[in-house]
């Protein structure tokens, strides 16, 4: 994308860190959401992780991969576990890139 | 200003409740740390230049929007894609602003809009631990201070280091792949029970199966598989009391 482009792109992104953070705190009259809007939106933070998540670990242009030896299965599947385990965010990413770069580096995957 | 005034500034670093919020958010900014580290990387490493990525991490503050926006950027995905899987993601923090309003509604507009963008997840849960009721002249403005103070630099600093320092890392070794997996760590941590679980699930095949789309429409087919999801179960536990561990 080009400068200008990735530029708007930013300014629209801060734009909606503004608008999210702060969403009920520009009125100055009380307000909620209607009900069915709420439920609509429960699962749409973890659908829109999930969406660029799975696809960045399981696939390799367009495709599903079809070898296990490639390290990010065994990053992902590692660091779940140890999500699973301690609930540290830190931990995760930390015990995934051990095995990513031993088995990218070490062994050449 | 007389409320930004420098006088006031340096008043509320002397708070008590201030150093409180500062000592409470200590042991979580290794964390944001880490991330922060990750996402600078992950943004020079997904094709945007230094002072672009400067002018990332100082606004858009929001790794997870981040984090996901950055692999549609890459790939030249139409901007509206990009700006909505963001709004997604970042759905959350409309349910948080919600709960920030009782504790920010005696100030003036600007302000509370203000408070409201530099508190990030981890502030969140952190402050509603220590301060659960909105109560005036207990240190709350000061405690919040220092919560988010803390928080904002121990995420600009790593994340400035890494966009200034990524050169230095060869490229083969795919450090951005920490990325994917600090948003691995934060869809884990929004699993609470069987309909996240089925939720997740949905979008995690509705965005592999609809990979082929142009735009990297599979991310909205995904969401709009999930909002259907939302609708049509009715075990409804508030948004938002699942709060994510991390900023």
């Amino acid at each position: 994308m080009s400068a200008a482009d990735a530029l708007i792109t930013i300014a629209g992104l801060a734009a909606i860190t503004v608008l999210t953070r702060s969403f009920f705190l520009f009125s100055n009259r009380d307000f909620v959401l209607p009900v069915w809007i709420q439920r609509g939106l429960r699962f749409a933070p973890l659908a829109a992780l999930t969406a660029v998540v799975v696809p960045e670990i399981l696939m390799s242009q367009g495709h599903l991969i079809d070898t296990w030896k490639d390290p990010r299965l065994a990053a992902a599947v590692v660091a779940a576990a140890w999500y699973g385990w301690r609930r540290g965010i830190l931990g995760t990413i930390l015990s995934g890139m051990a095995v990513f770069l031993a088995l990218r580096l070490g062994l050449g995957w | 200003m007389r409320h930004f005034g420098v006088t006031r500034f340096l008043a509320t670093l002397r708070r008590p409740e201030f150093r409180r919020g500062v000592a409470d958010m200590a042991p979580a900014s290794l964390g944001i740390s880490a991330w922060g580290l990750v996402t600078g990387v992950a943004m020079v490493k997904g094709g945007l230049s230094v002072p672009l990525a400067l002018l990332m991490t100082l606004t858009v503050f929001a790794g997870s929007a981040q984090l996901a926006a950055l692999p549609l950027m890459t790939v030249n995905a139409p901007t509206w894609v990009v700006w909505a899987t963001a709004f997604c993601v970042n759905l959350r923090f409309v349910v948080f602003s919600a709960q920030w309003r009782p504790f920010l509604v005696h100030l003036p507009r600007w302000q509370r809009v203000a408070f409201g963008y530099v508190a990030a997840d981890l502030s969140y849960v952190i402050f509603m631990r220590r301060h659960p009721e909105p109560r005036r002249g207990s240190g709350q403005m000061a405690y919040f201070a220092g919560v988010t103070a803390t928080s904002w630099l121990s995420w600009q600093v790593p994340s400035i280091a890494g966009i200034l320092l990524v050169d230095s890392v060869p490229a083969h070794w795919g450090l951005g792949f920490a990325g994917v997996l600090a948003l691995l760590g934060l869809s884990l941590s929004l699993l609470s029970d069987r309909g996240t679980a089925l939720a997740a699930a949905i979008a995690a095949i509705a965005a592999i199966a609809a990979f082929a789309l142009p735009f990297k429409l599979n991310i909205v087919v995904a969401i709009a598989a999930a909002v259907g999801l939302g609708l049509l179960i009715d075990n409804g536990d508030a948004p938002g009391r699942r709060a994510g561990e991390a900023g």
